[in-house]
């Protein structure tokens, strides 16, 4: 069984496809997987496998973990908020309808933060994901749990959805791959609204050929959703053996940015190997970026105050026991059923749209995002890419961040300008760094954008780095991982002894 | 501050059309009325989580024919916004509305200029269990989603409106020319055509507007009529009395043809306008543009602007045939059949003579409905031109006409009605009628014109009206030496 869950998403198509590997077994062995979650990944799973309107008749794709805010027929779909508690939607997500089609099984639907909103999973209805690397900290946010799942060993893979990086940031965090693809590039339809004009889907993965295998899969115009456009062509699988002929452009004032010197180490370690690969690293401005997060946190408010006003109570979800009138019932659900970063920024972005506030908040919000599209697009006509380390620091401790929103939103720093501009982001594990406060080492993600639609390329890059980088840690008991690892040994010591203090 | 007598009305209009499209603005759900609660819904229009808006392409059409027979510009890039606010019959809590870039911009219909006209969706219909009828003190309230999401399309116009009975009969234009159009049922009691008012009042000479307030709930042209006198009378009521009027909306009771506030509860909406991120610009093509103009048919006011300029009709009866297709095309075939005679006079007929006659009739049958052909009724003008029968043996012939239908020629023939053509026979009547009436010559002598009547009377009377009236004129004054 070990060995079947050491299999990538690919290489388990492949043998499936070939006849090499019985597709319902390899299938329950990725169940009984789930099962044993302790990272509190997942909030709903496939146990029965019985009829079910989002069941696969003839599984031919590896079982996929869904981030819980992918709406599925029947199927419980909270968006980690207790407003939603008892949903089962009538309808399938097209991002999820694709991979059942395609053959893909559903294994669960995984926590999140509260309507994708935050950077640790902490923000949960359903309680904090613990990361598997090490279960005081953070997977990092908004899709904790399917990032959470596909490094612990309970997923092949899985999707999860990107506003301001809630793919790359708990991608990097748990040591995995996560792409934030293009805008447009694959439906929205069914995935439950935050901020409409940056959501996008995308892939968590073990490595690059599996999110390329994955955006093929998930990639295209969709007439329920007229902001999709797909991808000029799907995607095929990146073969390209180094980066020579390709640049790679650090923002000037990088350097200037506070962030962990361990994460600093690992990135000039990898902008080295690019050089060493025949890529060529120059420094681009992006002279606006700097005010992505400003802008961010206002616009991704105004739009989630707006899409989050249908939940109160009516027609579906929770309904608070209200003596009063309409206005006290909606009052009352939505104060009950809504937590307490939610309702900060349903605040922030009510406010952000308010008559006479409009101009000077959400107008000049635009604006800054307009300024942002352009740095990137005219440092495209310089390099091939734009790179950066996808988040400030490793995983954080639990709680360690809770008390303080804006530390918290600081995590977005480096993924926030691709989301603004609307172009597709990677981050791929580049190695391990120990956090500040110590303790034993910890995954550093590194995050190359491309130019909108150029997903081919980017897939392409990011593989020859990943082959050339090499990287193979896995945290404890995820499968794939060689007994005589360091790591292994250490955290599976410190998972059996439970609690403990420093694992050392 | 003038007295009341000086201050005219300034009345806009906001006319919201549904638009028949088979299915609703935003989702693929068939537009019903009077189904039964809650069939036509899926999870878009239920706003369950995760869905989006996709836009009704015929409704886009629609609206661009709309734009074209209002002569609107047409915005090469329009785009939706949201109007956020939270009520039940809003299960998004937000209304997808065009906000400052309307599909259609400036344009006219007739002498009202057209502020502009924009592509939106309705809200589900609300059922107040309950006396009050409002959300307010009714014990419980219903949803109907069917209604949410038809498509709408608002056109609001200058306040160039002056007074009620010109807003209620500009109204009638509109709905007229909607209705040839074919985009919507524009039916006031179902709701489908909903007009509300924006008026106010200003001293004459001012071009200065006075505060406005909203008057809606009026399902009736005459309600609407009303209902704008109502709210003029009272705001110069106000300022007659030296008081102000206050910006509000008010609803038209028309059972007492009373106005009420509505409560600020309902009213006081800050709709936090934003561009609506789920979807596109509405950027329609040049083919669809030419679509939707050449789709026009000849629309009432164009028609009577036609009939004024090329057929030289009075306004008043170029404006009346025009604004119903059906006797506009029944003037015109009849017309085309009396060639020889003025289209006024034809005209006249029509609006006069026949519609006089249908109403004398009793049911409600209109020219183009009736068994008058419009051959028949060609032949007859013509036979009254041409002085065969007179004008009053022509309205008999026409009631015989509208009552079993026939051939003009052959009722003249049959009831004998055909015109003393013989002028001594005529001669020898006149004579013997100005003896008769001794007084009456010797009043016309003396330059009274008007007892003339008495003498021409005696002379119908004689030929059963059978004489042309004005050859008795003339015969008389002969036989007088005048």
């Amino acid at each position: 069984m070990t060995e079947l869950l050491a299999l990538t998403a690919l290489e388990a198509h492949r043998a499936m496809v070939a006849g090499e590997l019985d597709a319902g077994e390899y299938a329950d062995a990725w169940r009984r997987a789930a099962a044993g979650d302790e990272l509190n990944a997942y909030l709903w799973r496939d146990e029965d496998s019985g009829p079910s309107p989002i069941a696969v008749e003839r599984p031919s794709v590896a079982p996929i973990a869904v981030k819980d805010i992918f709406c599925t027929e029947g199927v419980p779909t909270t968006a980690g908020s207790r407003i939603l508690e008892g949903y089962r939607p009538p309808y399938t997500a097209t991002a999820v309808r694709k991979l059942i089609e395609a053959g893909a099984p559903i294994l669960g639907k995984t926590n999140m933060d509260e309507f994708a909103m935050g950077s640790s999973n902490e923000n949960s209805a359903y309680g904090p994901v613990l990361n598997p690397w090490d279960r005081e900290r953070v997977p990092g946010g908004s899709s904790g749990g399917s990032a959470a799942a596909v490094a612990g060993g309970l997923a092949p893979w899985a999707i999860g959805t990107d506003t301001g990086g809630s793919i790359r940031q708990p991608a990097a965090l748990c040591g995995i791959v996560g792409l934030k693809p293009t805008y447009g590039a694959i439906s929205r339809y069914g995935m439950i609204a935050f901020a409409s004009s940056l959501d996008q889907c995308g892939p968590f993965t073990r490595d690059v050929s599996d999110a390329a295998l994955m955006l093929a899969i998930l990639q295209g115009q969709d007439p329920c959703d007229s902001t999709s456009v797909g991808l000029p062509k799907p995607p095929s699988l990146p073969d390209r053996e180094n980066l020579s002929g390709l640049r790679f452009g650090v923002p000037e004032d990088l350097a200037s940015q506070v962030f962990d010197s361990g994460v600093r180490d690992v990135f000039e370690a990898t902008l080295k190997k690019i050089e060493s690969l025949g890529g060529e690293v120059d420094t681009v401005s992006l002279p606006h970026a700097e005010h992505g997060i400003s802008a961010y946190y206002v616009i991704a408010p105004a739009e989630a105050s707006s899409n989050l006003a249908r939940y109160d109570g009516v027609r579906y979800g929770m309904r608070a026991p209200s003596s009063g009138d309409v206005i006290e019932m909606y009052e009352q659900t939505r104060a009950q059923g809504f937590g307490a970063e939610v309702k900060r920024r349903i605040m922030l972005g009510t406010y952000a749209l308010s008559s006479g506030y409009y101009e000077a908040y959400y107008g000049q919000a635009q604006k800054v995002r307009t300024k942002i599209a352009a740095d990137f697009k005219s440092a495209f006509d310089q390099v091939d890419f734009v790179v950066t380390p996808t988040s400030p620091s490793v995983a954080f401790k639990l709680g360690e961040k809770t008390a303080d929103p804006l530390s918290m939103y600081l995590n977005d720093f480096f993924t926030v300008p691709m989301s603004l501009a609307g172009v597709p982001a990677i981050s791929i594990p580049a190695g391990l760094a120990q956090p500040n406060d110590g303790g034993p080492e910890l995954p550093v993600g590194f995050q190359i954008a491309a130019p909108a639609f150029a997903e081919q390329k980017l897939l392409s890059a990011a593989y020859a780095l990943e082959q050339g980088i090499g990287f193979d840690a896995r945290p404890p008991g995820a499968p794939g991982v060689s007994p005589s690892s360091a790591p292994y040994t250490a955290r599976d010591q410190k998972r059996t002894g439970s609690g403990g203090g420093d694992g050392g | 501050m003038g007295t009341v007598a000086e201050l005219e009305a300034v009345i806009g209009l906001e006319i919201h059309v549904q638009l028949a499209t088979k299915t609703k603005m935003f989702c693929g759900c068939e537009l019903s009325f009077g189904d039964e609660p809650n069939v036509h819904t899926c999870p878009v229009c239920l706003a369950h989580p995760g869905v989006l808006p996709v836009v009704n392409e015929q409704a886009v059409r629609f609206a661009l024919q709309i734009a074209a027979a209002l002569e609107c510009e047409v915005a090469p890039r329009s785009i939706f916004h949201r109007k956020n606010y939270f009520y039940p019959d809003s299960p998004k809590a937000y209304q997808i509305s065009q906000y400052d870039i309307p599909i259609a911009g400036a344009g006219r219909l007739g002498d009202i200029r057209i502020h502009r006209a924009h592509l939106e969706e309705d809200a589900a219909k609300m059922i107040h269990v309950g006396e009050s009828g409002r959300i307010h003190g009714s014990g419980a309230s219903l949803v109907d989603f069917n209604r949410g999401g038809t498509p709408l399309v608002e056109i609001v116009t200058e306040p160039d409106l002056r007074s009620a009975a010109e807003a209620a009969s500009w109204a009638r234009l509109l709905r007229e020319t909607v209705r040839q159009l074919g985009v919507s049922d524009v039916n006031m009691e179902e709701g489908s055509l909903r007009v509300d008012g924006n008026i106010s009042v200003r001293p004459v000479g001012s071009d200065a507007l006075g505060t406005k307030t909203e008057l809606k709930n009026m399902n009736s042209f005459r309600f609407l009529e009303r209902g704008i006198e109502a709210e003029l009378a009272r705001q110069r009521g106000l300022i007659g009395a030296g008081g102000r009027v206050e910006q509000e909306t008010l609803h038209f009771h028309p059972e007492d043809g009373s106005l009420h506030p509505l409560r600020s509860k309902e009213e006081a909406h800050d709709y936090r306008y934003f561009p609506e991120p789920d979807l596109v610009a509405i950027a329609p093509t040049e083919a669809m543009l030419r679509e939707a103009r050449e789709s026009l048919p000849e629309l009432p006011a164009a028609r009577a602007e036609r009939y004024r300029e090329q057929l030289r009709l009075p306004e008043d009866v170029a404006a009346l045939l025009a604004a119903d297709p059906q006797t506009a095309e029944y003037f015109e075939a009849t017309s085309k059949q009396a060639e020889a005679v003025e289209a006024r006079i034809v005209a006249n007929w029509v609006t006069g003579e026949l519609a006089a006659a249908l109403r004398q009739e009793g049911g409600d049958a209109t020219a183009a409905e009736s068994k008058v052909e419009p051959a028949a009724l060609a032949a007859l003008i013509a036979m009254v031109q041409e002085k065969k029968i007179s004008h009053g043996s022509g309205k008999t012939v026409l009631a015989a006409l509208v009552s079993k239908g026939g051939d003009p020629a052959a009722i003249v023939e049959r009831q004998g009605l055909a015109q003393i053509s013989d002028n001594s026979e005529l001669e020898a009547i006149v004579a013997t009628a100005v003896e008769a009436n001794p007084e009456a010559a010797e009043q016309i002598r003396a330059g009274n014109g008007k007892a003339i009547g008495a003498i021409v009377g005696a002379v119908m009377k004689e030929t059963k009206g059978r004489a042309d009236g004005g050859e008795v004129n003339r015969l008389i004054r002969e036989k007088l030496n005048l």
